[in-house]
């Protein structure tokens, strides 16, 4: 496994490397080394297999990561290889080229996060949200709550207690 | 259909259902207008139920006969198969499963609906023939479930659809299900079902409902 790393290492500039169980890695990256990557672990390390493929807001630090999980299952390694991209023009070169189900991935991530991968086949066709028109639901700036509110009609009388101290008042009423 | 609301539409329709031209078999040249064409555009009519003793009849005998549409949305969609199974056989009631809108006349909401999926159910419920009975599931068809909060899926079914019985849980057994199959007969032979009229009534409360969550509304007003 090191071996892998150290190989890794020696040619693209990974940090972060944190080995999350045996035979699963997790490395970042930056954003723009991953084709050239990618491309050398699927066709001269065994990383076959796209796995998944996701996003994570990270509103504070203003960034997108992308995760890119692949497995090798001659060897049963999962290695995730995260990146780094900038919130406001989110653009992520695509995959599809290595692996066709990417342009999925990529669709839905143009639809939940509105992170563009141009090029990418049938990107902006709608896929779970057909006429959204409001900004992509799983930004974190997104109120869902609210979005809700005013969108469904929501029944009244609906009553939300916190867990914690319902369940206090419904075991020790007296303390 | 106006041609405002034409344009209107244009801008979310699939090419193939724009208007266009198609080649036929001699060579001839047809001009087509799938939306006008597949579809007829007047709006339906409230079906007076007949008086008296005949309509106690043929409450009684829709009562005995639902055929329901094999369709499943959300959880509930996997409560259903062992409902006609030897063990609950919902056949003994009357109740057997239909694989098209034509030939059923209820429709079981089973749980909860995302906004792409209530546009396909408005559009079986709206071909079936009358009369013709809406059962939800859940607490998601009720108010929302624990989708409550969730972007894309609806709170309330009955501001979309008249709804003649719920059943309450998370999900309800199928022993909850026949009982709600029981309650939907008494309240088609008390002469209250009468869900499809109320929808015609009141169809532009609904479509003003519909319409608000579906904003890429590409058919007809009333699909039939
Ligand atoms: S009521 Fe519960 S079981 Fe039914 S669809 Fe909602 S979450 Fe699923």
């Amino acid at each position: 496994m090191n071996e892998l790393i150290d190989h890794i290492k020696a040619r693209f500039p990974i940090y972060d490397v944190i080995e999350s169980q045996p035979g699963q890695i997790f490395v970042s990256l930056e954003a723009s080394k991953l084709i050239p990557m990618i491309t050398s672990l699927k066709t001269n390390h065994g990383f076959t297999v796209l796995v998944i493929f996701t996003a994570v807001d990270w509103i504070e630090d203003d960034k997108f990561q992308i995760t890119y999980v692949l497995n090798n299952p001659k060897e049963k390694q999962d290695l995730g290889i995260r990146v780094f991209i900038h919130r406001d023009d989110a653009t992520m070169e695509s995959i599809h080229h290595l692996w066709k189900h990417a342009a999925t991935f990529q669709r839905e991530l143009k639809e939940m996060f509105g992170i563009d991968f141009p090029g990418s086949p049938g990107v902006d066709d709608p896929f779970l949200l057909e006429g959204w028109d409001n900004i992509p639901p799983m930004r974190r700036d997104f109120d869902t709550k609210k979005y809700s509110e005013e969108t469904y009609f929501p029944r009244p009388g609906r009553e939300t207690n916190d867990p914690a101290t319902f369940m206090k008042q419904m075991l020790y009423p007296d303390d | 259909m106006s041609e405002k609301k034409q344009t209107e539409q244009d801008k979310f329709l699939a090419p193939e259902n724009k208007k266009h031209t198609v080649i036929g078999p001699d060579g001839e040249e047809i001009q087509v207008d799938p939306l006008n064409d597949y579809f007829c555009t007047d709006l339906p009519k409230v079906e007076a139920p007949y008086k008296g003793v005949l309509e106690k009849f043929l409450n009684w005998a829709r009562a005995e006969s639902l055929w329901v549409l094999s369709y499943g949305t959300g959880c509930g969609s996997i409560e259903l198969p062992p409902l006609f199974s030897p063990r609950f056989d919902a056949y003994r009631f009357g109740v057997a499963m239909r694989p098209t809108p034509r030939q059923s006349g209820v429709l079981i909401i089973s749980g909860y609906l995302a906004v792409k999926t209530l546009k396909r159910v408005i559009r079986s419920y709206e071909q079936m023939q009358n009369p013709k009975y809406v059962i939800a599931l859940g607490s998601c068809t009720i108010n929302g479930g624990m989708y409550w909060d969730s972007y894309n899926t609806i709170n309330r079914l009955d501001h979309y659809l008249p709804v003649d019985v719920y059943i309450a849980g998370c999900m309800p057994r199928p022993e909850a299900i026949l009982a709600g199959f029981n309650k939907l007969k008494e309240r088609i032979k008390s002469g209250n079902a009468e869900g499809a009229n109320e929808y015609i009534e009141k169809l532009e409360w609904y479509k003003a409902n519909q319409k608000k969550i579906i904003k890429d509304w590409n058919m007809p007003t009333y699909n039939w």
